[in-house]
């Protein structure tokens, strides 16, 4: 069978929305438009109507109450909103947020700027498996510490952390937790209430729902989580983010979530053989390549390999009928590698070296196929042109050699 | 990142990717850059003894694509001429030639610094050879 070129396989990225869900949104575009708001027409009643059936479709995924979920902008927002909700609304029980140095930029940057302005921030470190030390939380908590944000899924190396853990100290202490669930919900069973989760971020179009659709999950009972709006306005979704909802694309989402919920289990599966099997076969016709964070707790549909010797960029540029991300930012006039990956402990030069693959639902073992064959032929090519693939059959040790740097 | 057709020929049809050999005297070997700033080029070249011309020259990079075009195209605009004339190569001229983006100005320059630590290599090996030439002419004399 021909398989259909570029090949996607960058769904941490982004997924294309599943034609099911653009066939659920498109009523409420032209006929059934009404202001969620609107209280005193139909167009209004049946708008409403079906958010609270989005409402109680997300919530489903996560095992919560539909009262719980806040539609937002995105997981940006989402993240935005939890963190300085909470810090304005428990400014004057603590001044201490604790996360991790593997976050997103929008937890990181939204910490930044509460340091701005009197936080005190802690950014755990990350184990050489990508993973949090749970030793490492309990010994930064403080009777200062009102909030705790740790992902559960990394967006590079797919690395679930410790969530029931640390659901169950953040409990103990009676420290808020927060988690930007962006990449695990949808994917692998992820339940608020078995996890202790108090907040957690969600976003649409990373589970084959639209872009410019999130959700924050607040908890009600247990505790009830109070957070100031960081937009203010006509008070909509229980005060915490005011403006008109967006209900074709919270269709949408809702519609994704439920098809996400019911195909669970089947999918993973498939993806975790699909996974392993482009492993095992890049580990078969390559040498020194090297995974990148837990191969256990990762999620199923994620694989990110470091090719020694290669630059990321470059081996992007031979396989260009492929789309993944590699960990090396180049483009950038820092050539920053990957802070995730430096986060691990790999040297700079296997960050610069690195490929995330992102399957999903349309990913085929064809696919599969191609890539890792496309792979092992661009950088075979690239390591026959590599003075550090050379250097290192010459036995040449690479990390004592003097590397003139300055200046670059 | 979008790349000139130029580029893009020397990434995909690189000219002169190998090595020669380094202890030869007649060869200078440049090794620049850092693996952990994602770019090393070694570029070698062999003058010819009797002319003072540059009459090979080879490169190995690990880089980019921009890195891996500018080291290729330095050794295709080597070989023919002196080393004085080698020394002359300057990054804005590859930068032009490739149509490099500003965040790729680095790897231009990169490469100039490559030429540079190939023939300083090359004029010190000469040197030491010159030196090691007159030892052994002096009791004949």
């Amino acid at each position: 069978m021909a398989i259909k070129l570029p090949i996607y396989m960058d769904y941490h990225a982004t997924t294309p929305v599943d034609p099911r869900v653009v066939e659920a949104m498109m009523p409420y575009f032209t006929e059934k438009f009404g202001n969620a708001a609107s209280r005193n027409h139909p167009f209004g009643w049946e708008a409403e109507e079906a958010v609270e059936t989005a409402r109680k479709q997300v919530a489903d995924l996560i095992g919560a109450n539909a009262k719980e979920i806040v539609f937002t902008s995105g997981a940006t927002e989402s993240d935005n909103l939890a963190i300085k909700g909470v810090a304005e609304m428990y400014r004057e029980k603590g001044n201490h947020i604790i996360t991790c140095v593997t976050e997103h930029k929008a937890v990181i940057d939204t910490c930044k700027r509460l340091e701005k302005e009197g936080f005190r921030v802690t950014y755990l470190p990350v184990q050489k498996d990508g993973r949090i030390s749970l030793d490492e939380l309990r010994a930064a908590i403080t009777d200062k510490t009102i909030l705790i944000s740790i992902m559960a899924a990394n967006n590079e190396i797919g690395v679930i952390q410790p969530i029931a853990e640390i659901g169950a100290m953040a409990k103990e202490k009676g420290i808020l937790f927060h988690t930007d669930a962006v990449q695990i919900v949808g994917k692998v069973p992820f339940n608020v209430n078995e996890l202790g989760v108090h907040m957690a971020s969600l976003s649409a179009h990373k589970l084959y729902g639209p872009k410019g659709v999130g959700a924050l999950y607040v908890r009600r009972r247990n505790p009830r989580v109070l957070l100031a709006p960081i937009i203010d306005g006509g008070g909509h979704e229980r005060g915490m983010r005011s403006g008109t909802l967006n209900v074709p694309s919270i269709v949408g989402f809702g519609k994704a979530a439920e098809l996400c919920r019911q195909e669970m289990p089947v999918e993973r599966e498939r993806l975790r053989g699909l996974r392993d099997y482009l492993n095992d076969k890049l580990h078969r016709q390559l040498d020194e390549i090297y995974i990148n964070g837990s191969m256990e707790h990762r999620l199923p549909h994620n694989l990110n390999i470091s090719f020694a010797y290669v630059e990321g960029e470059s081996l992007l540029m031979g396989i260009n009928d492929v789309a993944v991300s590699s960990g090396s930012a180049c483009t950038s006039a820092s050539l920053e590698p990957s802070y995730v990956l430096k986060a691990l402990g790999a040297g700079d030069d296997l960050a610069h070296s690195s490929i995330r693959f992102g399957l999903g639902r349309w990913t085929t073992k064809e696919e599969v196929d191609y890539v890792a064959d496309k792979l092992t032929s661009v950088v075979s090519r690239l390591r026959d042109m590599s003075p550090l693939y050379e250097l290192a059959k010459e036995g040449v040790d690479l990390s004592t050699m003097q590397w003139q740097t300055e200046g670059h | 990142m979008a790349y000139s057709n130029k580029v893009i020929d020397h990434y995909e049809n690189p000219r002169n990717v190998g090595s020669l050999p380094k202890d030869d005297v007649n060869v200078g070997t440049g090794l620049v850059g850092a693996p952990e700033c994602g770019d090393v080029m070694k570029l070698q070249v062999k003058v010819n003894p009797a002319t003072g011309i540059i009459d090979d020259a080879k490169f190995k990079t690990f880089g980019c694509g921009s890195a891996i075009a500018s080291s290729s195209l330095a050794t295709e605009w080597l070989k023919g001429k002196t080393v004085d004339e080698a020394l002359a190569i300057k990054n804005t001229d590859i930068v032009t030639e490739l149509s490099l983006p500003p965040v790729k100005i680095h790897c231009s320059v990169l490469a100039e610094d490559a030429i540079k630590a190939a023939i300083a290599d090359y004029k010190k090996k000469q040197a030491a050879e010159g030196k090691t030439a007159e030892r052994v002419a002096q009791p004949t004399a």
